[in-house]
């Protein structure tokens, strides 16, 4: 298979040691299958053991490798070296404090995501004697493709209104909470209407739609967002809708 | 160091991890359990799982016929006891899941659907598409949410299991972040860090499966059982090793040779008329004969065949495996709409575990463990396809309502040894950052994933067994010379990698040990120069226990109740 020599600048920051972050280059071998991510385990393993980076599935579904490549967020799993010409440049993502190197702080991150209450909300609970919930296929249509974000806040390193205003619930926790209000089996419209309402909800998104851009598994936040919006809408309304209006 | 008391620490926060934790918590609302996990728990393993989880769904089924599946599937080494304990309560946790949100694939009438999967006679998987273990992780990491008694420590990496006067008393951890070291104490241990693929260099498993749990335990003092038995899955994408789950046969895929014959048909490898829908490790075994024969088509990354899904139709891939489509497209650029798919044995799953009873329940007082980290065993020596997510599941909730009872038994008593053990790990992490040394931890792992596939491989035969096993024990000596280059306590993943590679050189040694000493063909332990299986010698759990000179092999009983052993033929 062929190799190439490719120039990586990545970003390092060691709080220990450096002030501010600093680009530091490397340059590898890398086989033509390769993504990104293989040449930073490579760099870690043969060439620097001091680069951190987060990584496990290396199959695009745990989240956990998401960084900037020349500036885009991607899931470096999935990113290939072949598709990139030049010096390939990495970085944390964007609108996250950095913990070090290419490992950033997510905390703000899960904490959004549990504030808009991501389970099912029933005024009484069925016992697990009594069978499952009847859900026909339209019904799990209407909030299946909500339910395919991995948590890997790429959007979050992509939405202009989270550099501005990182108390902004943001597009992965907002497409989740509107994934179990369309979900039949839940009836936690109103108290998911709490956060969603809120200064930091539904309405300080520019739609700028930059989230559902990026986004590596076709959850279109974007698009859940403006659906909330107009959920919202129908709550003030009393209308309380349990399905959506797409 | 500091102390962090709770009363369970959990020590893995997937698919067992987390419904232990909400079992644990459901059990007695009033109990505090500490979730520490290397990762963010939705990062966990689980998220890779595909095809799908198995519970008795239709009339046309029953839990007898699951059983005799899950026996016959285990070449007759599970215990019957536990077999017919999980059977039993696998539908009853698939619709508990079902509550809490996961969003399983539907029939019209708005059932959950099942689909066909390796050896298992009838339809019973329950799948959501085909990312099962995904939405079932997810359902349950959002769902524990809600409990403010589960408090999660994330991107804590556990070093020991502490002990009190001859009971599990806590974990060590430090706070990968600050470097920090941690006595996170409890009054029960529950371990659910997964399985070990990575020891091994071809393999689905995320890099995060280097057998923690497993080495904690066996350093404590618990026996791992049956740890010779790994599964190769049939259908891994050669190079990476990602996974196509089994759900494209049990869809109605094939695997075709390079005549253009599906092997499994036009030969006798046993699989019978169940074909693509073999067992693993027959359909493994099967390929690489394939190979040996010939007849296999050449690639970089070694010898594969066909996984032929163009006859389902692009309507039904797009509905029933989209994500298999997707990876394929992504990682060897082939739409299986148009094409097939290349595909190899790889190393999938670890039969084997750290020796528990069927509520999760170890030798040690107050340790418990569930998962693909526990041998419980319902395995045996070759695992059904999606019998494991059901499993996490079941024996989750197993050792998680058994550890909320043994907590509740128990009261906190002394806390001196533990600390002291604490304080101990502590000053080993701090001597173990650029810490001098002679050897390097990628090129120790480099030689362990070549000793382990040279001699626990597909095949295996005598000569290369004891070659791997020295030199696994080799390398454990080199270990002991291996040097760091990186002194920060922030974030320091090469700390990790290093300790990492300690937990797999344990778990290695173990496997190469009871495989060299198992001198039978069982299941997925396949030698050469023992074909057959004897039952008369070997119908018996392996078990290997740590000791300062090298580990020590003895073996237990199986647990028998209603069936007789047979001949697995299909």
């Amino acid at each position: 298979m062929e190799l190439r020599k490719v120039k990586f600048e990545v970003l390092r920051f060691r709080p220990e040691q450096d002030d501010e972050p600093v680009f530091q280059t490397y340059e590898i071998e890398c086989m033509e299958d390769w993504v990104v991510l293989d040449a930073l385990n490579a760099i870690k393993d043969d060439v620097d053991p001091t680069l951190s980076h987060r990584w496990s599935c290396r199959m695009g579904v745990c989240g956990s490798c998401g960084m900037l490549v020349n500036g885009r967020p991607v899931l470096t799993c999935a990113a290939f070296v072949r598709n990139y010409s030049g010096t390939i440049r990495v970085e944390p993502l964007s609108n996250f404090p950095i913990v070090r190197d290419l490992v950033v702080e997510l905390d703000s991150f899960v904490a959004k995501i549990k504030s808009v209450k991501p389970w099912i909300i029933r005024k009484i609970e069925k016992d697990v004697a009594e069978g499952e919930y009847r859900q026909s296929p339209e019904q799990l249509d209407e909030f299946k493709q909500f339910s395919m974000c991995i948590n890997c806040a790429l959007c979050y390193a992509a939405c202009p209104v989270l550099a501005n205003e990182p108390d902004f619930v943001g597009p992965a926790a907002i497409a989740l909470a509107h994934r179990y209000n369309l979900d039949s089996r839940d009836e936690g419209n109103a108290e998911r209407f709490e956060v969603l309402d809120s200064h930091d909800g539904v309405y300080a998104c520019s739609y700028a739609n930059e989230c559902s851009q990026v986004c590596p598994k076709h959850v279109d936040p974007g698009g859940a967002i403006q659906q909330a919006k107009l959920n919202d809408f129908l709550q003030w309304a009393h209308l309380l809708p349990k399905r959506s209006f797409t | 160091m500091d102390a962090i008391r709770h009363d369970i620490v959990l020590v893995g926060g997937g698919g067992a991890g987390l419904r232990a934790a909400i079992a644990a918590v459901e059990a007695n609302p009033s109990l505090s359990v500490a979730c520490v996990s290397k990762l963010y728990p939705m990062r966990s393993h689980t998220v890779s799982a595909e095809g799908g989880a198995a519970g008795v769904a239709r009339d046309d089924d029953n839990l007898d016929l699951h059983a005799y599946d899950t026996l016959k599937g285990s070449d007759f080494l599970a215990d019957q006891d536990a077999v017919e304990i999980f059977v039993e309560a696998a539908p009853k946790e698939l619709i508990q899941l079902e509550h809490w949100g996961c969003p399983w694939s539907r029939e019209k009438d708005g059932r959950v659907a099942v689909r066909a999967f390796g050896g298992m006679s009838t339809k019973r998987t329950w799948y959501a598409t085909d990312k099962t273990g995904f939405h079932m992780l997810h359902a349950l990491f959002q769902t524990s949410l809600k409990y403010e008694r589960i408090v999660r420590y994330d991107e804590y990496f556990a070093t020991k299991i502490l002990v009190e006067n001859g009971r599990a008393a806590g974990v060590a951890a430090f706070d990968i972040r600050t470097g920090k070291m941690h006595a996170v104490l409890g009054r029960a241990v529950i371990l659910c860090t997964g399985g070990a693929g990575r020891i091994f260099p071809f393999t689905t498993n995320a890099a995060v499966k280097t057998g923690d749990g497993m080495a904690l335990a066996y350093r404590a003092g618990v026996g791992l059982k049956d740890m010779e038995f790994v599964q190769y899955h049939p259908t891994g994408l050669p190079g990476t090793g990602i996974l196509m789950t089994e759900a494209s046969r049990g869809e109605g895929g094939y695997l075709k040779n390079n005549k253009g014959e599906r092997f499994l048909v036009e030969y006798d490898y046993g699989v019978g008329n169940k074909a693509e829908l073999g067992p693993r490790d027959m359909v493994s075994r099967a390929e690489m004969r394939e190979f040996q024969a010939g007849r296999g088509f050449k690639g970089p990354y070694g010898d594969y065949v066909h996984l032929e899904l163009m006859h389902l139709g692009e309507e039904k891939i797009d509905k029933r495996l989209p994500f298999v489509r997707e990876l394929a497209k992504n990682y060897v650029g082939v739409d299986p709409v148009w094409a097939p798919i290349p595909v190899r044995p790889v190393v999938h799953y670890m039969m084997g575990g750290v020796d528990t009873d069927a509520r999760g329940a170890t030798e040690l007082p107050g340790l418990f463990a569930a998962g693909e980290c526990a041998c419980v065993s319902i395995n045996g020596a070759n695992r059904l396809g999606s019998n494991s997510l059901t499993e996490c599941l079941v024996f989750g909730a197993r050792s998680g309502r058994a550890a909320a009872e043994f907590a509740m038994g128990s009261s906190a008593g002394s806390e001196t040894g533990a600390l002291e053990q604490a304080r101990g790990e502590d000053a080993r992490l701090a001597k173990l950052r650029g810490k001098h040394g002679g050897e390097k931890i990628a090129q120790i792992r480099r030689e362990l994933n070549h000793a382990t596939e040279s001699g626990c491989g597909v095949f295996r035969e005598e000569d290369s067994m004891r070659a791997a096993l020295e030199t696994i024990t080799q390398l454990k000596g080199r270990y002991a010379d291996v040097g760091l280059s990186d002194k920060s306590a922030i974030f320091n993943t090469e700390v990790v990698q290093a300790l990492e590679l300690g937990h797999m050189l344990d778990v290695a040694e173990a496997v190469a040990l009871s495989a060299l000493q198992r001198r039978e063909s069982r299941g997925a332990h396949t030698r050469t120069d023992f074909p057959t299986r004897d039952d008369g010698q070997f119908w018996k759990h392996s078990l290997v226990k740590f000791a300062p000179d090298g580990p020590r092999l003895s073996y237990k009983p199986v647990t028998k109740t209603r069936w007789e052993l047979e001949e697995r033929k299909y």
